[in-house]
């Protein structure tokens, strides 16, 4: 900005126009989103910037199987990340991969988010032994890993992409129940829900304009760390093979079939996959930790 | 008659380097200190009061550092020398006591253990001679039952306890010379007065030298031999604490005194010095003190030298000596 | 010390109580064993003898205080598969999980803690920023890919170390150990490096968060005052202070790191428990599944205990059991 008169009014700042100021303002954390808003949009976009639909059995060549990268087959298609022994290519796997990937965390993260946000609340407003007896449920739940958790609800639901997600929402939602009661109890002692209070508003507009919005700083961070633990988890749970179906592969599934290549030399089909779950979840991460600096500098460490 | 001053700072400058600009904390700060005696170095919170006891000891971390002066120990400069020289004379020549006793222990190891360890940092002796020092000097502040008492841990003495037991860390070797960074501060005026009694006492018998660095005039009148007050990182004046508190020279110090609630002004308002103690990142230009002095002038743009003698003052417009 | 002991276990009978009614209702709805367990050419008289045998014919809760009254009595059944007590299934492969595991922490605290401390100390220099990317790094990776990229370098491209198995064991009171010889060591290695990877990122944190925070305490200038050096400042004044959080949340850890160890032994097929718990989850063999939960869970509790003991041993504040010190 160049000088400004001294006579001009403050420039107003909203909250959101200030975060997004500061957030920029740590070139890691603006590398992290520019390799977020890639992977994402790659993606979303599979079906048009992949090469091949590596699910269509017909477009697929036996005879072009196990190709390390780079290298083209008979009618000049070249697999720039290599191919798996049924001749896919292992690029377009991987943004295929990543379509699924995404689905599972983001929508297994929101679920969750919307579960522990009402009974987080709930237990925050309601209070007393309601109170008492879902944060002792949200404590058992934490005590225990939540691989084990997931790996157990996968065992009894069976596979499927649908069924993942129920298992990752159940792991998470005490996360968010848990940072919801304690955002919520420490809001509803400030004075403007006292006043909302005193001024006979209802309770559910006391709830919704007045304590959630102010709860949702911390909700953000945890869920943005969230959705790469989800990510990560969900491609353990494939590669443990509880996971996704073999017919709607996930990155953990591609880097899961190429194990046993690996171990003959034939390291792309594991390793490609592995990188792109790896960028994805860095990026989250690092997006997750500027946000977590910007929102709350009590955090910061 | 005097014999070498022990401890001499000469025009000490120590700078903190930090985003906002440079902050002289201390700013050309000078005064010796004589075998026994006791300095009293008053000023108000930000005055560099603390951070001068930090820099002989060479405790300055960065963004801070030693700019300029020298601090001269038995005639040997600390500035100059070197991170293992000084860790010898710490705690061992010129020892030093902080301001908060409930976090100056270590909380998690027995005040046994932070007595030798004290006592081994220095000297060559065995663990056991090493306990029987730290036995003596916690009876020497006066500590009931010490043998007991080495075997507890900080949490389990009250405030003033655990000051007797730093101020019995502090005597273990003996030092020549004790910075005492507001011992007393955080503790009750009953216990205050126990321990400013034995500190006195300690000194006189054992001839060591005492820097005590406090904002309250009130402490240092009655403990002190000399006092120095600090305004904005500089020495504004010192002398004898007669001298100084009977006949203060400069309107910093009178603006102190005046501020100190006492028997025959009761019932008169306080006088109260107008103004804000200055950011260090901005001082104001020659007297730090003039924007907020009555008697200031267009002279008191440029820095005053230190008028007088043995008692001096940093003041173009020195009150005169009041009877 | 003794009531607090006292009340411990007393919820912990409860919490172990709860669990097996959830476990046991949860598992009984993994599919059906017997299509498993019975080879599809057998005739229905078959079945139903192999469905009358495993108890499989009568009604859940009839199945469930059948179960509750053995589980009492230390018997969680037979295993479908295997036809051998499925506790004792478990517990036969428990020694393998838990020396692994307890590597994989001594791992994570001798490369975690110096890192942590050193960036702790100099948090603005490049090493220390290097050592925090590394953590977030480790945070982000997971586990079972690392697992294969170390048995790509260090076994297939390498050579050095086995990429497989226990390797040799010596019986300590009957329990077979591995890593009392050189082989079983060299099999260990990268297995526990695989399981400490996510927990050494987590102690370089807290290690580097607590080091920041003790450094610029009065007892760390008071400690310099006194003329320490700094070798007994950071190794006695820091490291002490910084250890209480660690220990505690290693401890708690530990639990996960049993749990993770599911991961890394699938991985490396080393036979210990996780290992058994994935092939019986695909096998669909409940007993040993029920088994492995209720040990885990039994192993959870005890661990607590003895993070809650080691804590009040650690920091002097704490008493446990209301006496007040």
């Amino acid at each position: 900005m160049t000088a400004a008169a001294p006579a001009s009014a403050p420039k107003v700042q909203t909250p959101l126009k200030r975060f997004v100021v500061e957030f920029f303002d740590s070139r890691v954390a603006v590398l992290g989103l520019g390799l977020l808003v890639l992977v994402v949009s790659s993606a979303l976009l599979a079906p048009w910037i992949a090469p091949q639909d590596p699910y269509d059995l017909s477009k697929l060549d036996i005879m072009s199987g196990m190709l390390p990268p780079g290298s083209a087959d008979m009618d000049g298609n070249v697999f720039w990340l290599g191919s798996d022994e049924q001749g896919r290519d292992l690029l377009s796997a991987i943004i295929y991969g990543l379509r699924t990937s995404l689905l599972v965390g983001f929508s297994s993260t929101a679920m969750a988010l919307a579960i522990g946000l009402i009974v987080g609340m709930i237990a925050a407003y309601v209070g007393g032994s309601t109170d008492a007896t879902i944060m002792r449920l949200v404590d058992i739940q934490l005590s225990f890993p939540a691989i084990l958790i997931a790996l157990i609800l996968l065992a009894v639901l069976g596979k499927g992409v649908d069924k993942v997600i129920i298992a990752l929402t159940a792991v998470q939602w005490a996360y968010y129940a848990r940072t919801v009661r304690s955002a919520a109890l420490v809001e509803r002692r400030k004075e403007y829900v006292e006043a909302a209070q005193c001024l006979a508003l209802p309770k559910q507009r006391v709830v919704l304009h007045h304590l959630l919005p102010n709860c949702l700083p911390p909700l953000i961070v945890v869920a943005t760390v969230q959705v790469a633990h989800a990510i990560t988890l969900e491609a353990t749970l494939s590669f443990l093979g509880v996971g996704v179906p073999v017919t709607q592969p996930s990155l953990g599934m591609l880097i899961a079939s190429g194990f046993d290549y690996m171990l003959s030399g034939e390291f792309w089909v594991s390793v490609f996959p592995g990188l792109a779950l790896l960028i994805t979840v860095v990026s989250i991460n690092l997006v997750g930790d500027q946000m977590r600096d910007v929102l709350n500098p009590r955090l910061q460490h | 008659m005097r014999q070498d001053p022990v401890l001499e700072v000469e025009d000490l400058h120590t700078h903190f380097f930090t985003r906002g600009g440079v902050a002289r904390a201390v700013d050309g700060v000078s005064f010796s200190l004589h075998r026994g005696e006791i300095l009293g170095l008053v000023g108000e919170s930000g005055s560099g009061k603390s951070v001068t006891g930090m820099s002989i000891l060479g405790l300055i971390d960065p963004p801070g550092r030693i700019v300029s002066g020298a601090v001269l120990y038995r005639g040997e400069n600390l500035v100059a020398a070197g991170e293992k020289r000084l860790r010898q004379l710490r705690g061992n020549r010129i020892a030093m006591i902080f301001q908060d006793p409930m976090m100056t222990l270590n909380p998690v190891l027995s005040v046994e253990t932070q007595m030798v360890e004290t006592v081994l940092a220095h000297d060559r002796v065995s663990r056991e001679q090493a306990r029987e020092r730290a036995r003596e000097a916690l009876a020497r502040v006066g500590i009931p039952s010490p043998d007991e008492r080495l075997a507890a841990y900080p949490h389990q003495f009250s405030g003033g306890m655990r000051q007797r037991v730093a101020i019995a860390i502090a005597l273990l070797h003996q030092p020549d010379v004790i910075i005492a960074d507001e011992p007393t501060t955080a503790l009750d005026v009953t216990i205050q007065a126990q321990i400013l009694f034995e500190v006195q006492k300690l000194c006189r018998e054992t001839g060591t030298a005492l820097v005590w660095i406090t904002h309250d005039l009130a402490v240092v009148s009655g403990l002190a031999d000399r006092v120095a007050v600090m305004y904005a990182g500089r020495i504004v004046e010192t002398g004898t604490t007669v001298e100084v508190i009977d006949h203060a020279r400069h309107p910093y110090t009178h603006g102190l005194l005046g501020s100190v609630p006492s028997r025959n002004k009761r019932g008169e308002p306080l006088a109260q010095i107008p103004g804000m103690t200055p950011s260090l990142l901005r001082l104001p230009e020659g007297c730090a003190f003039q924007p907020r002095c009555p008697r200031a002038t267009a002279a008191c743009l440029a820095l005053p030298p230190l008028s007088g003698g043995d008692h001096g003052w940093r003041c173009f417009h020195p009150q005169e000596a009041a009877a | 010390m003794l009531v607090f002991l006292i009340r411990r276990i007393a919820q912990s009978a409860i919490v172990v109580a709860i669990m097996s009614v959830l476990v046991f209702t949860g598992i009984f709805a993994i599919g059906n064993p017997i299509d498993v367990l019975i080879s599809p050419e057998a005739d229905e008289l078959e079945r139903a003898a192999a469905i009358a045998r495993l108890g499989l014919d009568r009604p859940l809760h009839e199945q469930f205080f059948a179960f509750a009254g053995n589980a009492l009595s230390g018997d969680l059944g037979i295993s479908f598969v295997h036809g051998v007590p499925a506790v004792e299934l478990v517990l036969e492969r428990f020694p393998a999980t838990l020396e692994l595991a307890l590597l994989a922490m001594i791992i994570a605290v001798l490369i975690g803690i110096p890192l942590g401390i050193w960036a702790g100390l100099r948090p603005d220099s490049p090493a220390g920023r290097i050592i925090m990317a590394g953590s977030i790094l480790g945070f982000s990776l997971p586990t079972f890919w690392v697992g294969m990229l170390l048995i790509m370098a260090f076994a297939v491209s390498l050579g050095w170390l086995p990429a497989s198995g226990r390797g040799e064991t010596v019986d300590v009171f009957g329990i077979p150990f591995s890593f009392l010889t050189a082989d079983g060591l060299k099999h260990m290695l990268l297995p526990a490096l695989n399981l400490a990877l996510f927990k050494v990122s987590l102690v370089i944190r807290l290690a580097r968060a607590g080091t920041r925070e003790v450094a610029l305490q009065d007892y760390v200038r008071f400690a310099r005052a006194k003329g320490l050096s700094p070798a007994r400042i950071v190794g006695v004044h820091i490291l002490k202070n910084i250890m209480i959080p660690v220990v505690t949340v290693l401890g708690l850890e530990f639990g996960s790191v049993i749990a993770f160890s599911v991961v890394t032994e699938s991985v490396f097929a080393w036979p210990g428990m996780g290992k058994l718990l994935i092939d019986s989850i695909l096998l669909l063999d409940r007993p040993v599944v029920v088994a492995y939960l209720l040990v885990t869970v039994l192993l959870f509790i005890v661990i607590n205990l003895v993070v809650d003991v080691l804590y009040s041993l650690l920091d002097p504040r704490i008493r446990l059991g209301g006496a007040k010190a």
